[in-house]
């Protein structure tokens, strides 16, 4: 199938401070693309770029199958939310979705028209004769939405759109984006800082950071399979342990040793990763680890562990135990019986585990 | 005593400031007020006679000139100077390097004198001196450009000098306003397909209505008082076809010795401040308060 949207080897630069260098990214049709990474790493830049609202100093943008490069915004059939909103402020709600049709010579009868379906579908209907300063967050996103979907575009580009809704509204919002989405079948590139919002709504993630690509892959890959120590600290809440932990050969697999104060250090056998470096950093997931006996599996090792801290959280209770200087944190069921300044059995579920080196950060399994 | 003093220390600090415009300003327009209403010629009389010096001041033909006067000035001048200084900041809003030098340069004028642009601009346009005879000089002798010394058109040799001095300060204060919208509205008008010019007459301009509001404010007055300006330019002249009302007041109270009708034109020059002035600050009070 040929991508909607295929980056390759952008480079961008302001002066002689490099922003972008050398991204590789695809999008297929219907396909929803999230470019996520923390603030400053530049993301808006290459939806920007992506947009042609910016100049690009390397490499090329197709969209549709067309080479966009050096095709001016208005001509690349894209459509785009801003995390500000960017609502035309002295124009009503009406005249803000259809202005830009109006420009482009769409006839009234069919502005009026496209403007009916489109309020329907994000039910702003009885804000149509409002202005922009009149509304809520919520309802100005709702309209800078409207006046995305009236384009009809190839492509759909958003910026942040929900940063600036308060936790609630947002979780409302990411859900009709991505029932949006599943109704209109079309392609969508979304940047945000969010690693929540990533995970619900991509079919494939980018990760950023400092303008380099960290990872590309489906929101399971990348949680699962984080490509380095960033990602797998980034993508996850709460995060993955990251545990530093030395490695040797044994009869029945790899022993892995990990130092803790006050105790004898942790060993644990692994019996499916060869060939690792004595020194590494270990990455388990919270879920990963569990209380003794709520978790089966052949790779399931238990170990006895001071409990520091017990932070019910509802539907899971977390546990934090200091492993080589670390807190590391695992995810109880809600019954447990964690005291803090106890001991318990831990259950590491090695199936699932990751290694990383320690002096470059990537992926060692 | 001491907490007595903290309490009414800032009233002690601004009772001198309060007092001194208590009586030279809201006490001297009521002196011209009470003056206006007179028979005072050289000297101020105080015996109430009623509108006498109003009717005068509508019957007199060099009232009628100034009024005519300020009318065209006022309204040439607002209209230019905005439509100057809009133009200049939609240039100098295209991102080009050397914004810092020009905006500098453009609002130079306004750190002038009004006696300083009257006079150079006297020159400049004086038909001996200046445009013309530097023309003529290049070989074109039928050239002629000696508005100043025309009855007729000396009045928009004013409103030259005077848009030349305002523009670039309007150009300042439209240039702010332009870069206070923000930046996403505009990016998301270029992805909308809107062209250049519609970004900016319908999206831009439309959300600066306070500033055209301001700049219109400061223009009108600066043009209701202009009087320097004329003095250093034209003197009033030629005869007094560039009297303007602030110039008919200062002639008749310092050179005819009219004092009444000095005192009554003040009033009308006030009273048509206050028609501009006053609607708009409640306006701006009215939007701070809601
Ligand atoms: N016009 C510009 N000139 C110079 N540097 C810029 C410009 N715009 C953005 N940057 C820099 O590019 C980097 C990435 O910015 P941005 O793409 O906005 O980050 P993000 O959206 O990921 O938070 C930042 O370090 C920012 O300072
Ligand atoms: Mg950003």
């Amino acid at each position: 199938m040929e991508a909607m949207l295929e980056i390759r080897n952008l480079d961008k630069s302001y002066g002689a401070t490099e922003i972008l260098k050398d991204i590789n990214v695809s999008a297929e049709p219907g396909g929803f693309l999230v470019l996520v990474g923390p603030s400053g790493c530049g993301k808006s830049t290459l939806l920007n770029c992506i947009a042609g609202l910016e100049s690009i100093s390397g490499g090329s943008i197709h969209i549709g199958g067309r080479d966009m490069t050096h095709v001016s915004p208005k001509d690349r059939n894209i459509a785009m939310v801003f995390q500000s909103y960017a609502l035309y402020p002295t124009m009503s709600v009406a005249r803000n979705i259809t202005f830009g049709m109006k420009v482009r010579g769409v006839d009234r009868a069919t502005r009026a028209s496209k403007l009916q379906d489109v309020a329907r579908q994000l039910q702003i209907e009885q804000l149509l004769d409002r202005r922009p300063s009149q509304l809520s967050g919520g309802q100005r996103q709702r309209v800078a939405m409207g006046r995305a979907l009236v384009r009809d575009p190839q492509l759909f580009l958003f910026d942040e759109p929900l940063s600036n809704l308060d936790a609630k509204l947002r979780v409302e919002m990411r859900l009709e984006i991505k029932k949006l989405h599943h109704d209109l079948g079309a392609t969508m590139v979304y940047v945000t800082h969010d690693q929540i919002e990533a995970m619900t709504l991509a079919t494939k993630i980018v990760v950023l950071k400092d303008g380099v690509v960290q990872q590309i892959g489906s929101p399971a890959e990348i949680y699962r399979r984080p490509a380095n120590l960033f990602v797998a600290d980034f993508m996850g809440s709460p995060a993955m342990n990251l545990i530093p932990a030395r490695t040797s050969r044994e009869s029945g697999g790899t022993r892995i040793e990990i130092e803790r104060t006050g105790g004898a250090p942790v060993v644990l056998i692994d019996t499916r990763n060869g060939d690792l470096p004595e020194e590494v950093i270990l990455g388990l997931r919270p879920e990963d680890i569990a209380e003794a006996g709520f978790r089966a599996g052949e790779e399931v090792q238990e170990v006895k562990c001071l409990i520091d801290m017990v932070e019910p959280a509802g539907a899971d209770t977390f546990v934090v135990s200091r492993l080589a200087g670390r807190q590391v944190t695992a995810r109880l069921h809600s019954e447990t019986t964690a005291q803090p300044g106890s001991t318990l059995d831990l259950a590491f579920d090695l199936g699932k585990v990751s290694y990383f080196a320690q002096d470059t950060g990537e992926r060692l399994n | 005593m001491a907490a007595w003093l903290e309490r009414n220390v800032p009233r002690i600090l601004l009772a001198p400031s309060f007092l001194a415009v208590l009586v030279f300003v809201y006490g001297f327009i009521a002196w011209t007020a009470w003056v206006s209403m007179t028979r005072s010629r050289l000297l101020p009389k105080y015996e109430i006679e009623g509108f006498i010096q109003y009717e005068r001041l509508f019957a007199a033909p060099r009232w009628d000139t100034a009024m005519n006067n300020l009318f065209i000035f006022g309204a040439l001048f607002i209209v230019v100077s905005m439509l100057l200084g809009l133009l200049l900041a939609i240039l100098l809003d295209q991102k080009i390097r050397t914004e810092g030098a020009l905006r500098t340069i453009y609002l130079y004028p306004m750190a002038l004198s009004m006696i300083v642009t009257g006079t150079a601009w006297k020159w400049i346009m004086n038909p001996g001196l200046g445009i013309e005879a530097m023309v003529r000089g290049w070989g074109f002798d039928e050239f002629a450009f000696d508005w100043v010394i025309d009855p007729d058109m000396a009045i928009y040799a004013i409103v030259v000098a005077a848009v030349w001095q305002a523009s670039g300060f309007v150009m300042a204060l439209f240039l702010a306003g332009l870069r206070s919208v923000d930046e996403e509205i505009i990016r998301a008008a270029r992805v909308d397909g809107i062209p250049t010019w519609s970004i900016y007459s319908a999206i831009i301009i439309p959300s600066m209505a306070p500033i055209f509001l301001s700049a219109f404010i400061v223009l009108a007055h600066l043009a209701i008082k202009s009087f320097d300006l004329v003095i250093a330019l034209t003197g009033g002249g030629p005869g007094y076809a560039t009297d303007l009302p602030a110039t008919y007041m200062y002639a008749m109270a310092f050179s005819r010795g009219d004092i009444g009708q000095a005192a009554s034109s003040a009033m009308v020059m006030m009273t048509v401040v206050f028609a501009i002035v006053v609607p708009y600050l409640y306006s701006e009070l009215r939007a701070k308060r809601g």
